[in-house]
């Protein structure tokens, strides 16, 4: 090794060690929880350090209830809400982040702040503000009751669960969205028109293979915190009706004594952000084959 | 054929504007609300400041667990942009030069934590400070090492866009001028490299004080509870207004360090005569340009 290139290992260093230590050790500690045994009298999860003696009782357990027990139900429900809300999301963030790359003109800068605004408001706060608007006293149930609507929105609605993942996600898809958006050589589109091409033509053949790439990394940017979300779950709901895949992490590792099974949930879902990732690379890497075409 | 795309143009402002009213009238109201007379959250009881300041044992100016809270909160968040912005800064100078298999593997290791789930990473870690490390308390201890991990990669992400911008033609220029490779780092490269530490530090502060899953994996009780916390565990029962106010002032503090993270770059920018200013700050702050 040179000089130079012992520089800039050593700069790396502190900060990849860092990084090993609190996150590579800690994921092979989950696997370790979730591989491991149970103390036979306190009921408590004991790691089993050696993967040579790991024991996969456990994680078939788990395995077995989610292909035919109750917690099949809970990882159905997981991928229709987040879909769902994905779909909504795209419906409203697409229009504002296009409209924003292409005709915003003068406003822009406002238009840009104001959509910034609520990405820095904390997620907390814009579901508290909410739970006042939603409970049955608040203004939206008492403008909801001049119309005859009687509903409780706060106990175990799924509508407002998906409704309150969209509302917190989608400032996080707008932002990039947008940025793919303004980046895009829209002369092509011109070109296109120019060619004959009407304007929807024009948008399915050349805008949207020309913002597939961004679009799909604005999507997983945002798929895979509401996979992962059990708070949005707990604040609108608190009803086991809607439970999450979250809402069964946060259970079992900090509410119960059965860490284990927390620690196998953990594996689980990572291995299913895992396929979603793998299919997220595989789709961009072939667009950028395409582009070299 | 054009009334057809006059009329789209005209159906984008009116989603555009119904957009913004949708994503910031709710968190207006609740503003509005912290100044209610009444002890309801939902109510209109008229205009006082009794949330904030006026009553002697509940508002959020003598309400012991919430300012215990907003110290907390701020605590973390600066201990963690200290820690973290130096050691992003390095991390990211060292593996952008960095050549090799160890190259690939440290930005593999930088990239990863950006696309986990908070609740992994925050579900992981307490299994590892409670069965592995267990010297590590949890708390604040905890939550400072838990927050830095997480935020190490935004940091990264942020330098490599301004090394990438720099390039490596400054660095040469002072190398030929007989410059030793660190010179070239201390005196060329790392003036160059304020703005990005200044958008760090403004990015990190504002993420650690927002953050929710993290800080309450890693909390231990009340003692270490932050203003995100104290906000979740009363928003369901039936807290006074006093709660508005609190999340209004996290808002607040966000929103100023953000400001002056803003303001600070564009500055920057405008007396080293750099081209983007305002919008380029912005950018640098909300991590468009990844």
């Amino acid at each position: 090794m040179n000089k130079a290139a012992r520089l800039w290992a050593a700069l790396a260093a502190p900060g990849a060690f860092w990084l090993l230590f609190f996150f590579a050790v800690p994921f092979y500690a989950v696997a370790c929880v979730a591989f491991g045994s149970i103390d036979p009298i306190f009921r408590d999860a004991i790691p089993q350090w050696n993967p040579l003696n790991w024991s996969f009782g456990e994680f078939n357990a788990v395995f077995s209830s989610v292909t035919s027990g109750p917690l099949r139900g809970v990882f159905i429900r997981t991928i229709v809400y987040v879909v769902s809300a994905m779909i909504i999301s795209f419906a409203i963030g697409f229009p504002v982040a296009y409209y924003l790359a292409r005709h915003a003109g003068k406003r822009r800068m406002l238009l840009l702040l104001l959509i910034i605004a609520p990405f820095w408001v904390n997620y907390l706060m814009r579901m508290l503000a909410w739970v006042n608007l939603l409970s049955p006293s608040g203004l939206f149930s008492r403008f909801a009751n001049i119309f005859g609507v009687q509903y409780n929105w706060l106990d175990g609605s799924p509508i407002t669960v998906i409704l309150g993942l969209v509302y917190g996600y989608v400032p996080f898809l707008i932002l990039p969205l947008y940025a793919t958006l303004e980046r895009l050589d829209w002369r092509l589109v011109e070109a296109a028109r120019d060619l004959g091409a009407t304007s929807r033509q024009a948008f399915r053949v050349v805008t949207v293979p020309m913002s597939k790439a961004g679009v799909a990394a604005a999507a997983i940017l945002i798929a895979l915190p509401m996979f992962g979300d059990y708070y949005t779950n707990d604040l609108l709901s608190r009803s086991p009706s809607t439970e999450m895949l979250g809402n069964q992490i946060d259970y079992y590792i900090n509410n119960s004594s059965q860490p284990q099974r927390g620690a196998v949930l953990v594996i689980m879902l990572s291995t299913l952000l895992l396929v979603a990732l793998s299919w997220y690379l595989r789709s961009t890497s072939r667009v950028g084959k395409e582009r070299v075409r | 054929m054009t009334s057809v795309s006059t009329r789209r143009f005209k159906a984008l402002p009116v989603l555009i504007w119904g957009y913004i009213t949708w994503s910031l009238v709710p968190v207006i109201i609740a503003v509005i609300y912290s100044f209610n007379d009444g002890r309801s959250r939902t109510v209109w009881k008229g205009f006082s400041f009794r949330w904030w300041f006026g009553d002697a044992y509940a508002s959020v100016f003598h309400d012991d667990s919430m300012r215990n809270a907003i110290v907390n909160s701020l605590v973390l968040a600066v201990t963690t942009m200290l820690i973290v912005t130096p050691l992003g800064l390095a991390l990211a100078i060292g593996a952008h030069r960095m050549r090799g298999r160890s190259a690939s593997a440290v930005k593999g290791m930088t990239s990863i934590p950006l696309i986990t789930p908070e609740i992994v990473v925050g579900a992981a870690l307490l299994l590892t400070f409670t069965r592995l490390f267990s010297g590590i308390p949890l708390g604040y201890p905890a939550q400072l090492l838990g927050n830095v991990t997480f935020s190490i990669s935004a940091v990264v992400v942020i330098v490599r866009a301004r090394l990438v911008s720099i390039g490596s033609s400054f660095e040469e220029a002072a190398r030929d001028l007989g410059a030793s490779r660190l010179q070239a780092l201390r005196y060329v490269l790392m003036p160059m490299l304020w703005p990005s530490v200044m958008a760090s530090f403004a990015v990190v502060f504002a993420t650690v004080i927002d953050d929710f899953v993290i800080t309450s994996f890693l909390s231990a009780g009340v003692g270490s509870e932050t203003v995100p916390l104290r906000i979740y565990s009363s928003i369901r029962g039936g807290a006074t207004p006093a709660l508005n106010a609190l999340a209004t002032l996290l808002v607040l503090i966000t929103f100023a360090a953000l400001t002056i993270g803003v303001f600070g770059l564009s500055i920057w920018r405008k007396r080293h005569g750099e081209q983007g200013g305002f919008k380029a700050a912005l950018s640098d702050l909300t991590r468009m340009g990844e």
